[in-house]
């Protein structure tokens, strides 16, 4: 009689781990979980929780291969959000460039809103070959400027679009969106460009 | 009990003397090979002794003390294996406990006995979680040093078999892809994919067992760019910053999850823990 009752109680738990197995956590459930578990603390307010369309579709196929008409749609978005600089020059100072590729400064919540951002390009990339300490989450951007053959309007156009929303060129890679986001302003983004193209840059040395 | 202190005192010293070596000794811009070994030539002459051991000793009078408003040590505390079995608990969690019907992780066990047992305010216990840097260990982090070194050589084993174990995995691998905030970052940004370094500093790649099982038995560690003790919850709580995430509430759901997702992945890895981190 013991032994019946303990494995009807033994099959419950079973049917009720494998109804849960087969039952895929909601998305509603995940991001009312998410605002439970977190607090906003100085600029760090709640609303980073809610995710874009874009944030939703990466997180959903992330670690898998994202499907065509998805990848097709996010880049088309992503290609549509770029805004060109208005006064048609792309490159600044690849001096001040470095000095941003270095910085990981910014939009944490121990920053305030006076905390001018950094890119952080070294923490993914490697730049100039002077700089041992580079990540390597993004390739190396080592001659990047020299291996693409300079800065014609083509690669000009295609370097700032990298930089504003690299989901254009790839979707779901985990480079932040520098323009988009308003994580850099125009002239930083003008002085990363210089680093990455300008023939003095050591990038391209 | 003193060959514990002897030895905490010994590691102090050795890293004083190593941390003046790699100030001094570090190399100009040499190339990535020789920056390779000597980053792992740090990393072996931290192994030399832990100051963690010193949080330990105090983790350890901290839970035989009488303390609280109840004048209660945590002797009687129940980290899964019933009242009082410290050893090789924290190997086993998080898991499922029936007197709150939820899945716990270490740390939020250990404040839940230092309210029922002690009758502390979780509130008030829970404000400050987290040493600042170079600070003396805050309770629950010593706590938690002495719990985890209880488990050393333990191997992990999760438990995957209440429904409420199994959902907290489930929801901790989805939190783990979960990308938010201004930077669109994941867990998986970082901790998917192979050799993935941040800088010089390696990433692990938390959804394969191996690396899994080494980062899940080496926390607790002490930090020694911190000098200080950090946790696992501290763990999560710091990654959330550089996603640029809010806060992460310390004992929060998401935490559990993710904790629980991470511990699972690294069923079979022996704890090493508190260890000691760059």
């Amino acid at each position: 009689m013991r032994n019946a009752v303990k494995f009807g109680a033994v099959a419950a738990l079973m049917l009720a781990g494998f109804a849960n197995a087969a039952e895929p956590v909601s998305d509603a459930e995940i991001v009312a979980l998410m605002k439970a578990s977190f607090k906003e603390r100085g600029i760090a307010k709640m609303d980073r929780l809610e995710q874009s369309d874009l944030q939703k579709q990466c997180s959903t196929w992330s670690g898998k291969e994202l499907p065509q008409e998805v990848k097709a749609s996010l880049e088309k978005a992503a290609m549509d959000s770029i805004v060109y600089p208005a006064d048609g020059k792309y490159l600044g100072d690849w001096k001040e460039g470095e000095k941003i590729a270095q910085s990981g400064r910014g939009l944490q919540f121990n920053d305030t809103e006076k905390t001018v951002a950094g890119g952080n390009c070294y923490a993914c990339h490697e730049l100039s070959k002077a700089e041992i300490a580079f990540g390597t989450i993004g390739p190396s951007l080592h001659n990047y400027g020299k291996l693409r053959g300079g800065a014609t309007e083509q690669v000009l156009r295609y370097t700032w679009g990298r930089l504003w929303n690299s989901h254009a060129y790839a979707a779901c890679n985990h480079m932040p969106r520098f323009g988009a986001a308003g994580i850099l302003t125009d002239e930083q983004l003008k002085d990363v460009m210089a680093l990455l193209l300008d023939p003095e840059s050591p990038v391209n040395q | 009990m003193k060959t514990r202190t002897a030895r905490a005192g010994a590691a102090m010293a050795a890293l004083g003397a190593v941390l003046g070596a790699i100030a001094i000794g570090a190399p100009p811009a040499a190339a990535q090979e020789d920056t390779k070994a000597e980053i792992e030539r740090y990393r072996e002459m931290l192994q030399d002794g832990n100051p963690a051991e010193l949080t330990v000793l105090r983790g350890e009078g901290l839970w035989k003390e009488k303390r609280g408003p109840k004048n209660a040590s945590l002797e009687e505390c129940d980290l899964g294996k019933g009242p009082g079995v410290v050893q090789g608990a924290y190997a086993e969690l998080p898991r499922h406990f029936a007197d709150v019907d939820a899945v716990m992780d270490a740390e939020t066990r250990i404040v839940h006995c230092m309210v029922a047992l002690q009758g502390f305010d979780k509130a008030e216990i829970t404000k400050r979680p987290f040493s600042g840097t170079g600070q003396r260990a805050t309770d629950i982090e010593a706590l938690t040093a002495f719990v985890v070194e209880e488990s050393r050589g333990v191997p992990v084993n999760v438990p995957q078999q209440h429904p409420k174990e199994i959902a907290a995995y489930q929801r901790g691998e989805r939190i783990f892809h979960y990308r938010g905030g201004p930077y669109d970052f994941s867990c998986a940004s970082c901790h998917e994919g192979e050799n993935k370094r941040i800088r010089l500093q390696d990433l692990p790649e938390l959804t394969k067992s191996g690396p899994a099982q080494l980062a899940f038995t080496t926390w607790p560690a002490y930090r020694v760019s911190q000098g200080a003790l950090r946790t696992m919850q501290w763990r999560m709580y710091d990654c959330f910053r550089q996603q640029r995430f809010p806060e992460m509430v310390f004992g929060s759901e998401a935490s559990i999850d993710l904790i629980t997702y991470l511990g699972v992945t690294a069923k079979g890895g022996k704890m090493d823990s508190p260890a000691i981190k760059r």
